[in-house]
């Protein structure tokens, strides 16, 4: 049988690998959280982190990302969706945050017009 | 065309589907995101999910996808009987954690928790629950490859559609892996 | 409301409905008939139904978008006639509720079915031909890609007939209008289910030809050897693939507010109304740059062909293609700059904004120079590339003025809005599609449109258009309201309306004209044949087959060296090894399948089901479609052998029309 472009590199030292480190991570980001040793916002940038990096992880060790023969269409497939996905998700929560802009207390005017650098 | 040059074609249309499927998520998450601290007065995630519960259904799931990766070595040694086994553990593995997910489905539903109580909730069910779907599609296409290699061996058309669907159980794993992050531990930090 | 409560009497509804079931179900009937009669059923489904060939799937895309589009300008029409008649103490003939629900169906039908259809045709009809192929990648998903598209046609049609109402919440159906409080009817639920099942299949088609661009070009044809149709549907196609996503999980989540009682985008319990407008944008604007970028793609090649001349600055073009589709996706706030964002926010798209028509604008300013000191000949096609660049130059400067979010808070849903986007979309999708279908016509029948009723159905459209919307940038910048069905007779505003309506008028004309020319060129085809293959003396691929393409596209893979590849072939004075005498080899093909027409018919009915919440009858539906694919999917044999044989006596026949024409 002839073999898939993508076959070349697959062995099992690759799937226990990105098994066991998978778990690693998995089990270090549970008990960052369920712990509570840390503020709230560190345990947040740790679990993102955490799963980033479990990411990438599965796509090397499982889903084999880098490894296609040339011209390498499915890698660039997956960065423009990475591109599109940071455009969507960081525009929409920007947006979405931002629509009660205008109706904000007088108490914050002080603090907004700082933070815009706005000069009297 | 030559064979391979159709596999690399098809690799390529499935693999841009799945594409197609991270932004269906990434919408699903973005609205969960915008709408997670909408409870309505109702309990919001860190007093409604389990911890220890939804670390086995992650650990059933990654256990699962590793025996799909085993089960394309096993491809490639053309051993048809350990594809099936593998294929078998996978499918009990995935069906485990489907069955872990309804049952918390069932019981946020019992305690008046159910999708119409607030756009918190309404959020997540349908966020976990699109991921569910997808798990049960990809039930039914194991037990398809399960008959078709059992029947037909391990031709070049079965063994292409096995790839597929290993890309495809990847996937969902993936995408569990930052509902796990995002929607349970951030949730009960 | 459930189907039990559905009157099927007509006479129950009012008479704009009653009149729209009649049309409807007798044009049906009159199509079955005639095909009983005529015998002509086992040729509609061996050469139509079941066909996996893109050429006929093109020409079914062109006549469901056609005759959807005949729908919408009727809707067109009922709008302008209200508005030109109704005026003070007359109230027009359309009732506020129906005049929501036609203006919805207007511009759902223009996007979705009108403009969709005529885009993906072109893709099925031109992609394969141009990059050297002889299909697409995946043929039968190809199929399932039309008949989706067709099944969401016929549901959005099936409102009015059970039901009787469409949504009446414009055509992106904001909530909390188009929720389940304010939109109880089932009008809203076909609006959503239509474009749910049509949205699927344009995001199985934007895979597919993205996949044939990418792995079936003819060797020798690197990316930037591509013609230009080809890169701009690439531009259109990455955008089909990741903003449709959007789509679907929106409307999804729309549909479960409605049937499940979620609260995504209720006023109360938690939702946020706001972010369905933010998500159904993301997706909305990509969704016109999947329109316009095929047009100038149209217009690249039309160009080209007819100013004798290769197409100026191809690498800038490229780079705007590139930047115009990036840029796409930074930009979707301005459409709801006044949505209440701090100016943070809206800055930076509105600078975004501004940045995307400079793009535009080399685009149009390359295609100016390709004219300049080329041998001009001043065809239909031709013609409606110049009226593109009239209009599409005025409504892109309005488009620019509103991108600045201080002026933007002044005409925001004013009649200026409208007549900007209609310039957008009539100048550049609509009147590129006609100078595509005018240029590739011969192409795909076999014989020439008749110039001179071309020429008079342009100038009829050109001059309806522009006396149809100056009227409505004019009322927009004086403060007129859009979507209202009725405007106080102390404004003055009466006489622009009635002129924009004499304007649609002329419109109708010229769709008048554009019926003529096909029947008579049709009646007078013997004296128009095209024997060549090359009757414009084209520089593309496709003009170096006959006219109609043998099924099999190439009967030798062409081996492309330049751009232009078919232009390089004609220059060098060689035939090319692979134009008329390289040994014939057998050639593959995949059979026909009937499975595609099967799953439109099962969407339909999973459709209807959803709608009406008939969940016995969706479950059903959808067991059937998934055990269709398995059996399909599971098929090794799909393919048959055409014997090269055939292929030598094909070719040969055409290399003697062509010694004929010569």
């Amino acid at each position: 049988m002839e073999k898939t472009s993508k076959s070349q590199h697959m062995n099992l030292t690759t799937y226990v690998t990105g098994f066991l480190l998978s778990v690693m991570l998995t089990l270090a980001a549970y008990f960052t959280a369920v712990d509570g040793a840390l503020a709230p916002r560190s345990i947040g940038i740790v679990v993102v982190g955490l799963a980033i990096a479990q990411l990438l992880v599965q796509l090397v060790f499982f889903l084999h990302l880098g490894r296609e023969t040339k011209p390498r269409h499915q890698l660039l497939v997956f960065c423009f969706t990475l591109v599109v996905l940071a455009i969507v998700v960081y525009g929409s929560i920007w947006i979405m945050d931002n629509l009660n802009y205008n109706m904000m207390p007088h108490e914050m005017d002080e603090q907004l017009i700082e933070e815009e650098g706005i000069y009297r | 065309m030559t064979e391979l040059a159709a596999t690399v074609k098809t690799t390529l249309g499935f693999w841009t589907y799945l594409m197609t499927d991270v932004i269906l998520f990434a919408t699903l998450f973005v609205t969960y995101a915008v709408l997670h601290t909408n409870t309505f007065g109702g309990p919001g995630p860190d007093e409604l999910f389990s911890m220890p519960f939804v670390l086995v259904e992650t650990l059933l799931l990654l256990t699962s996808s590793f025996i799909c990766g085993l089960a394309i070595l096993a491809m490639q040694r053309q051993a048809k009987q350990a594809v099936l086994a593998a294929l078998a553990v996978t499918f009990v593995l995935g069906a485990a954690f489907l069955g872990m997910e309804l049952y918390e489905f069932n019981k946020l539903v019992d305690e008046g928790n159910s999708w119409q109580r607030s756009g918190f909730l309404s959020a997540f069910f349908t966020l976990v629950g699109t991921h569910g779907a997808h798990i049960t599609a990809g039930l039914i296409w194991i037990g398809v490859m399960a008959a078709q290699i059992g029947r037909r061996g391990l031709t070049p058309h079965t063994s292409r559609r096995l790839v597929l669907f290993s890309l495809f159980w990847h996937f969902l794993d993936v995408v569990w892996i930052f509902i796990f992050s995002l929607v349970y531990l951030l949730g009960a930090a | 409301m459930s189907l039990s409560d559905v009157s099927f009497n007509p006479f129950d509804h009012s008479l704009l409905v009653a009149g729209a079931q009649f049309t409807m179900v007798f044009g049906v009937i009159a199509l079955v008939v005639g095909l009983t009669l005529l015998k002509k059923w086992g040729w509609l489904w061996r050469e139509w139904l079941t066909t996996l060939d893109p050429k006929r799937i093109g020409v079914m895309y062109i006549v469901v978008a056609a005759i959807m589009m005949l729908r919408g300008l009727g809707d067109a029409a009922m709008m302008r006639a209200q508005q030109a008649l109704s005026a003070g103490g007359s109230t027009g003939f359309l009732d506020s509720d129906h005049f929501q629900q036609v203006f919805t169906a207007h511009g759902t039908i223009m996007i979705f079915f009108a403009a969709m259809g005529l885009i993906f045709g072109l893709f099925n009809l031109l992609i394969p031909l141009m990059i050297g192929a002889r299909d697409v990648a995946f043929p039968f998903m190809n199929s399932v890609s039309f008949w989706l598209f067709a099944a969401g046609a016929v549901l959005i049609n099936v409102a009015l007939l059970v039901g009787g109402e469409f949504g009446a919440t414009g055509w992106l159906a904001y909530p909390p209008l188009s929720g389940l409080e304010y939109s109880p009817g089932p009008g809203v639920d076909y609006w959503i289910w239509s474009l749910q099942v049509a949205g699927v299949g344009s995001l199985l088609s934007g895979i597919n030809f993205l996949v044939t661009i990418l792995k079936m070009r003819a060797p020798g044809m690197t990316l930037m050897k591509m013609p230009l149709f080809v890169w701009s549907s690439l531009g259109s196609l990455v955008l089909i693939i990741f903003a449709f996503p959007i789509l679907t999980a929106t409307l999804g989540m729309l549909a479960l507010d409605r049937t499940m009682g979620m609260h995504f985008f209720t006023s109360d319990f938690g939702g946020n109304p706001m972010m369905y407008i933010n998500l159904i944008w993301a997706w909305g604007h990509p969704e016109v740059y999947i329109l316009i970028l095929p047009a100038f793609g149209v217009f690249s090649e039309v160009v080209a062909t007819f100013s004798r001349k290769r197409l100026f600055g191809y690498t800038s073009m490229v780079w705007a293609i590139g930047a115009i589709t990036f840029l796409s996706f930074l930009v979707w706030l301005h459409h709801f700059f006044t949505m209440g964002a701090g100016a943070n926010v809206n800055a930076f798209f509105g600078i975004m904004t501004a940045v995307i028509a400079v793009r535009t604008g080399v685009k149009v300013f390359n295609w100016l120079f390709t004219m300049y000191r080329g041998r001009i000949r001043l065809t239909t096609p031709m013609l409606w590339f110049l009226g593109f660049v009239l209009t599409f130059t005025i409504g892109g400067v309005a488009g620019v003025l509103m991108s600045v979010p201080a002026i933007d808070f002044q005409v925001h849903n004013s009649l200026f809005l409208v007549a900007h986007f209609h310039t957008m979309i009539i100048g550049g999708v609509v009147f590129g599609a006609f100078a595509g279908y005018t240029y590739w016509f011969p192409k795909f029948t076999g014989f020439k449109l008749n110039e001179t009723l071309g020429k008079w159905a342009f100038w009829c459209w050109l001059i309806g258009f522009l006396a149809a919307f100056i009227p409505l940038y004019i009322l927009g910048l004086m403060g007129a309201t859009r979507r209202l069905d009725h405007y106080d007779a102390s404004l003055g505003w009466q006489g622009l309306f009635v002129v924009a309506g004499v304007g649609l008028a002329l419109i109708m004309a010229g769709v008048g004209f554009q019926i003529l020319q096909l029947v008579v060129s049709w009646l007078q085809r013997g004296t128009n044949r095209d024997l060549s293959g090359d009757p414009w003396d084209g520089r593309t691929l496709e003009w170096s087959t006959s006219s109609p393409p043998p099924f099999y596209n190439f009967a030798t893979t062409p081996q492309v060296t330049d751009r232009d590849a078919f232009w390089a072939v004609k220059e060098s004075a060689s035939s090319g090894s692979w134009v008329g005498k390289a040994k014939r080899e057998t050639i593959r093909l995949p059979k026909n399948s009937p499975f595609g027409c099967i799953i439109g018919g099962l969407s339909i009915i999973l459709g209807f089901a959803a709608i009406w919440h008939l969940w016995w009858l969706g479950a059903l539906a959808l067991l059937s479609i998934i055990t269709v694919l398995t059996i399909r999917l599971s098929e090794d044999e799909t393919e048959y052998t055409v014997p090269a044989k055939t292929v030598q006596a094909i070719e040969t026949a055409f290399a003697q029309k062509k010694g004929q024409q010569a």
